[in-house]
């Protein structure tokens, strides 16, 4: 430690003989600015000088040639990278040109202060954040003062009144937010299936015979009448409550179902929204009939009424009943008995 | 009117400043700021780059406004992209593969902007680890603490917002599970998910609903906040590290003009320069290989953006409770991990710098800041929440990670649960022993200086060390670690004997703040060091008169 007493410098503010004022603990003074060669050698000033200035040329240079890149070359020009792939030559020519040159910019700039501005660090005092006590009196005096020449305090029916009429002010800025969508009603209880409907593929709306389903096969279905709602409708609110996905197992596989008969020879039919927060689920394992959300990895046991077998989805999958119709196509025997898609709070 | 005597300025600028001054008189404003000092310090550039991602998304967002259509309407693609030729896609998606494909410079724009709200939240995460682990957060600067957490919230859900705009497979996902965790709230949910999306899902609405938020609510209180948040550091001036000529009443450094207009200044550019280096060389979200949204398809390994990564992993991984009783369902499962423990994490992180005070009886202020190790309650604290948020961030990858190294998902779900529960204390007490040790080690320098490798063979055979005292600056840093306070309790029972009604929230408060500062290690005395000082020296002098030889040891 001996040489903190040879070190020289001034008493930094804030600190009386070595100590700090407010904490109490000591404090060092600075110790002496050590030149850098820019300081002392001009040579190395000038070189300093040369590379910012450096920096900035090339900066310029390569603004300018982002625009020729812009007017040359065409957005669909793709450009082959070993390894990673091809890309959009012109973003990579742009995004390249244009962010040397930002990048040279700054560093220009960082170069230059540290190099040749002073580096000389300065104190400046700082004082406790709080006003001084007669500011504080003075604000007080004047809010009471104001308080008192209002008249708020005594006039109780003018008080009483204002503060009845602003706690209402809110209401209608509420109130117009009720237009923002419809009631729930039964929207989240019903979808396009009923009696008879026809399972039909998606995307190609085809209908779909048992024997086009080999065992182990799946298949993604909407009901037949999607294609003719969505245009009606305009929107995809049908489709993201009535998709399934068919799949058809040995029947001596099914260990269960939610309803007597409701799969067609082993042709199984449940709904593809997962009921943990409402993703589409997609990866179906032949082997043990599970069914896996790639959301949240939710899974659900075909064989076995589509009950939750792992993750965080507490209900099981609906099933929905089927079976054929007299030109031996697949439809639904009914609608699906219970609410499809993530819980809600009036589910029961 | 006056009689003082104004000089007429002769150069265009001095014509300017005082064509200004005569009707706005910033001067003596513009000097002091002007001529303010800012301390130096890497870590204090970590705001920095958060402030100038910001701005970048301010440019970048405005520019992709042009272009892009906030609709749901369907159109028939007929842009230049030839594998959606014909596909029919929401005029949201349409145009964003516009401003990909058809636009010059529009996938940059684009790029810019994905890559500059991934940076710009990670820096506000870091920038927000930064002013914990230092203690910045005290008094007086609570009030920008929780301004910070307010812009750590709505940058989170900013870049929420955004990512969903496209309509694009992988985003219209994350919304549907959205949907799904509104439906989730008790009494209301139904009617809020009715409500923001104009009836079910997806519907026609919310795309364009959500531009307006994106575009123009949460940046206007973000610009807000940011603009409070850098007020408050001006004006209450930046914290500094100790060292050398620091004190609580004074801040070391350089001054505005000329040193950080040119550093800040310049930074700017490098953090603008290199986000768009990033932009040109490097694909983020391609939405082209999503293709369009529609609720009945899904891509595996669906994954969010690295910020709401934590959340996804905490909905992963909360088991399957859900209590249906009088009609009602609760839905455990998705209300947990996704309303209550982020609500529970947020609201700690505001409330932090009063409950440390609180514990701690700490009413003094700080302008300069803790060595992490110097707080080592509160480091480990830190560390462990820390290793909670990464643990769920790495269970939101968890079907990644099971894909990669073939693993079971439910082995790793399993895992990740007790992980939760097990890593956190763990790391609390690993952490708090390493900040300990520091201490020790840090003591241990300036009492007898640091190892130099330089080894003494003494006459009879000994070998010693030569250890050479540490910089001033050095020992500067150490001596500054700032003191325990004495906790003020109130007595239990006062003079008149009559019992405090606060007696039980002291007792609590005495026991939780011995613990908080338990085993901290005290700086050495001056009576201390200086006995050390002589010992060495006293140790050196014997050596040399014995005729010690020098070899090293390395």
């Amino acid at each position: 430690m001996s040489d903190l007493e040879h070190f020289h410098g001034e008493e930094p503010i804030g600190s009386v003989d070595g100590i700090d004022v407010v904490s109490g603990k000591q404090v060092f003074p600075m110790g002496p600015h050590e030149p850098r060669r820019a300081d002392i050698d001009p040579k190395a000033a000038k070189r300093a000088e040369r590379q910012v200035a450096t920096m900035f040329v090339l900066a310029t240079v390569l603004i300018l040639g982002f625009v020729v890149v812009y007017v040359k070359v065409p957005t669909t020009k793709l450009v082959a990278f070993p390894i990673v792939g091809t890309a959009s030559l012109s973003n990579v020519l742009l995004g390249t040109l244009f962010g040397l040159g930002m990048f040279l910019i700054g560093a220009g700039a960082i170069h230059w202060a540290k190099k040749l501005m002073p580096d000389v660090e300065v104190a400046e005092a700082r004082h406790e954040m709080r006003s001084t006590p007669t500011a504080r009196q003075e604000f007080a005096a004047a809010v009471k003062q104001g308080a008192a020449e209002s008249g708020f305090g005594e006039r109780k029916i003018i008080r009483r009144t204002l503060l009845g009429a602003l706690a209402l002010f809110p209401i209608p800025l509420v109130v117009i937010l009720r237009d923002l969508g419809p009631m729930p009603g039964t929207r989240l209880r019903t979808t396009l299936w009923g009696k008879g409907v026809h399972l039909v593929t998606d995307p190609t709306y085809r209908r779909i015979r048992p024997e086009d389903i080999p065992i182990g096969g799946l298949i993604n279905a909407v009901p037949e009448n999607l294609l003719h709602k969505e245009e009606e409708d305009g929107n995809l609110n049908e489709r993201g409550k009535a998709s399934i996905i068919i799949v058809r197992m040995d029947p001596a596989d099914i260990v269960s179902q939610q309803g007597a008969g409701w799969d067609y020879q082993g042709i199984v039919a449940y709904s593809k929204i997962c009921t943990h927060v409402g993703c589409p689920i997609s990866l179906y394992q032949q082997r043990t009939h599970h069914l896996l959300c790639p959301c949240h990895q939710s899974t659900f046991d075909l064989s076995d009424s589509g009950k939750v077998v792992f993750g965080p989805a507490a209900r099981r999958m609906p099933q929905l009943a089927i079976t054929v119709d007299a030109d031996g196509y697949l439809v639904a025997q009914q609608g699906f008995t219970e609410p499809v898609g993530p819980s809600f709070w009036e589910r029961g | 009117m006056s009689t003082t005597h104004y000089e007429d300025p002769t150069t265009v600028v001095g014509k300017a400043a005082t064509y200004v001054d005569d009707r706005l008189a910033p001067a003596g404003f513009m000097k002091r700021l002007l001529t303010k000092v800012f301390p130096d310090h890497w870590s204090f550039m970590l705001g920095e780059i958060a402030l100038y991602s910001f701005i970048i998304l301010l440019l970048s967002g405005t520019y992709l406004t042009l272009w892009f259509k906030p609709s749901m309407t369907e159109v028939i693609y007929n842009g230049s992209y030839l594998p959606l030729k014909g596909v029919k896609m929401s005029e949201a998606f349409s145009s964003t593969l516009n401003i990909s494909f058809d636009v010059r410079g529009g996938l940059l724009m684009r790029q810019i902007h994905h890559w500059a709200a991934l940076f710009f939240v990670a820096a506000v995460s870091v920038h927000l680890l930064r002013v914990f682990f230092t203690g910045a957060f005290r008094k007086p600067r609570e009030i920008n603490w929780v301004i910070g957490t307010g812009l750590l919230t709505l940058a989170i859900l900013e870049g929420f917002a955004g990512y969903s705009l496209p309509d694009d497979l992988l985003s219209g996902t994350g919304l549907r599970i959205a949907e799904g965790i509104m439906q989730a709230i008790p009494l209301v949910g139904t009617y809020v998910a009715m409500f923001l999306f104009g009836g079910e899902f997806p519907g026609t609405d919310f795309i364009s609903r959500l531009y307006s938020v994106h575009i123009l609510l949460i940046p206007g209180i973000l610009l807000g906040l940011v603009t409070a948040h850098l007020l408050m550091v001006v004006y209450q001036k930046h914290t500094q590290f100790p060292g050398p000529g620091r004190t609580e009443s004074n801040v070391v450094g350089y001054r505005l003009l000329p040193i950080y207009m040119a550093k800040a200044g310049g930074f700017f550019f490098v953090v603008f320069g290199i986000t768009t280096l990033i932009a040109g060389l490097v694909t983020i979200n391609p939405i082209w290989l999503y293709g369009p949204y529609t609720p009945s398809q899904i891509t595996a390994g669906s994954q969010p953006d690295w910020y709401i990564g934590w959340l996804d992993g905490a909905v992963r991984v909360t088991p399957n409770i859900e209590t249906s009783a009088f009609g009602h369902t609760i839905s455990w499962n998705i209300l947990i991990p996704a309303l209550i423990i982020p609500g529970i994490m947020f609201t700690a992180l505001g409330l932090y710098p009063w409950i440390e005070a609180w514990v701690t009886g700490d009413k003094r202020e700080h302008h300069l800041l803790d060595r992490p190790r110097n707080a080592p309650t509160r480091t480990a604290l830190g560390v462990m929440a820390l290793s909670f948020y990464l643990i769920l961030w790495i269970a939101g990858g968890n079907d990644i990670i099971a894909t990669s190294f073939n693993l079971s998902i439910n082995t790793l779900i399993w895992s990740f649960r007790i992980m939760l529960f097990v890593v956190p204390p763990i790391s609390f007490v690993i952490t708090k022993r390493i900040c300990l040790s520091l201490q020790r080690r840090d003591n241990d320098k300036l009492l007898h200086g640091y190892e130099t490798g330089r080894i003494l063979r003494l006459p009879h055979g000994e070998f010693i060390e030569i250890h050479e005292p540490i910089s001033v600056a050095e020992a500067a840093m150490i001596l500054g670690k700032s003191d325990v306070p004495a906790l003020a309790l109130p007595p239990v029972v006062d003079e008149q004997g009559v019992k405090n009604p606060k007696a039980r929230s002291s007792k609590v408060r005495a026991r939780l703040s011995s613990w908080y500062y338990s085993e901290n290690v005290p700086v050495p005395t001056a009576e201390e060091l200086q006995a050390a000082r002589e010992h060495q020296e006293h140790a050196l002098h014997a050596a040399g008169e014995a005729g010690a030889i020098e070899g090293s040891s390395h």
